[in-house]
């Protein structure tokens, strides 16, 4: 076995592998407390969502951010700043062509599905990644940002990609500039 | 600040609302979710000695097993040996840790008494987990007796 060369890499990967590791260990034992798959996807969203309102001053913390401006510039930094961050990888982002405040996360890469390559059997509504969701939502509510974030897409199920949808609501003030009809 | 880690994840995680169903009486469910979280740490024991030890050369005996658990598994979990092991050399063993880390994160006794159940849980799991892995059963129990030093007595089974 050769030697590490880079000491602080090296504890960096053992960490995500444990959390990895960890995170299958989750979602396997509450596969087997919870017989309804719905039900394990709501106990993940929360457990998700404790852990995102929490997060949330980790996040700010090390990344010194200021306040977004946009919808747009939020999502871009949960993307590119936070997903970096924490889970080493950044998706990209896309924008709904309908409305102005659904944005598309696509993970690709995604670490905690590393050793994950199907569902497990009987668990087709699964959504596995979940905790992500719950996340996302409770680092934005505690900055004001009340979003609906799901899995829109999901490779594990069938899907070419696998997708985060965040829907802001929908902004009061009335737009200035013509709307395309 | 334990971002990605398993901290974290047991942070989170609720004890008492745990496997909680509707149906089910309250009393049960602090002992269900802790049961919930050994059962996790069980799993991610198996995966972690299974990758740990990999391209390592067999132990030689159950002694260096439990010095595995005490050295490479703590390391990569807590980031530290244990400081302290002791032997009836009859298949009991205690480890002790006395700077088990997910203690020294607690900041006052409120939050340890509901935090350290979850971890010494979790620990105790991860545990047993590993030493299934390498082909023994054991039973774990963990203790704190001054924080935030932790005890945790393994007993080997007679195969």
């Amino acid at each position: 076995m050769s030697r590490p060369m880079n000491r602080r890499q090296d504890n960096h990967k053992i960490s995500r592998e444990l959390f990895v590791l960890t995170y299958g260990a989750l979602v396997a034992q509450l596969c087997k407390d919870y017989e309804k798959d719905e039900d394990v996807n709501k106990y993940l969203d929360r457990m998700g969502y404790d852990i995102g309102i929490r997060l949330i001053e980790d996040f700010l913390a090390r990344s010194a951010m200021r306040k977004c401006r946009s919808y747009s510039e939020t999502v871009d930094v949960i993307a590119q700043v936070a997903f970096k961050m924490y889970l080493g990888i950044t998706p990209s982002v896309s924008c709904s062509n309908t409305t102005e405040n659904e944005f598309f996360l696509m993970l690709d890469n995604n670490p905690l599905v590393d050793f994950v390559e199907e569902l497990p059997p009987g668990r087709s509504s699964l959504c596995y990644c979940n905790l992500l969701c719950g996340v996302i939502r409770g680092a934005l509510e505690m900055v004001h940002l009340a979003a609906e974030v799901t899995f829109v897409q999901d490779r594990l199920k069938g899907d070419d990609v696998t997708e985060i949808g965040i829907t802001f609501p929908k902004r009061l003030e009335v737009k200035k500039h013509k709307r395309n009809k | 600040s334990a971002s990605a880690s398993p901290c974290s994840v047991l942070h989170a995680a609720p004890v008492p609302q745990t496997c909680s169903h509707p149906s089910a009486p309250k009393a049960g469910d602090q002992e269900k979710g802790l049961s919930a979280l050994e059962g996790v740490g069980f799993r991610v024991g198996q995966g972690l000695s299974e990758r740990l030890t990999k391209e390592m050369p067999s132990f030689k005996d159950e002694l260096d097993v439990v010095k595995f658990l005490c050295k490479d598994l703590w390391i990569n979990v807590f980031k530290k040996q244990v400081d302290n092991l002791r032997t009836n050399h009859q298949g009991t063993y205690m480890l002790q840790d006395n700077q088990f880390l997910p203690l020294s994160q607690l900041s006052n006794g409120k939050q340890y008494l509901e935090e350290a159940p979850k971890f010494l849980a979790f620990t105790c799991g991860l545990v047993k987990g590993a030493l299934s892995n390498l082909g023994f059963d054991s039973t774990v129990t963990a203790e704190v007796t001054a924080m935030p030093s932790s005890k945790f007595q393994v007993v080997i089974q007679k195969s």
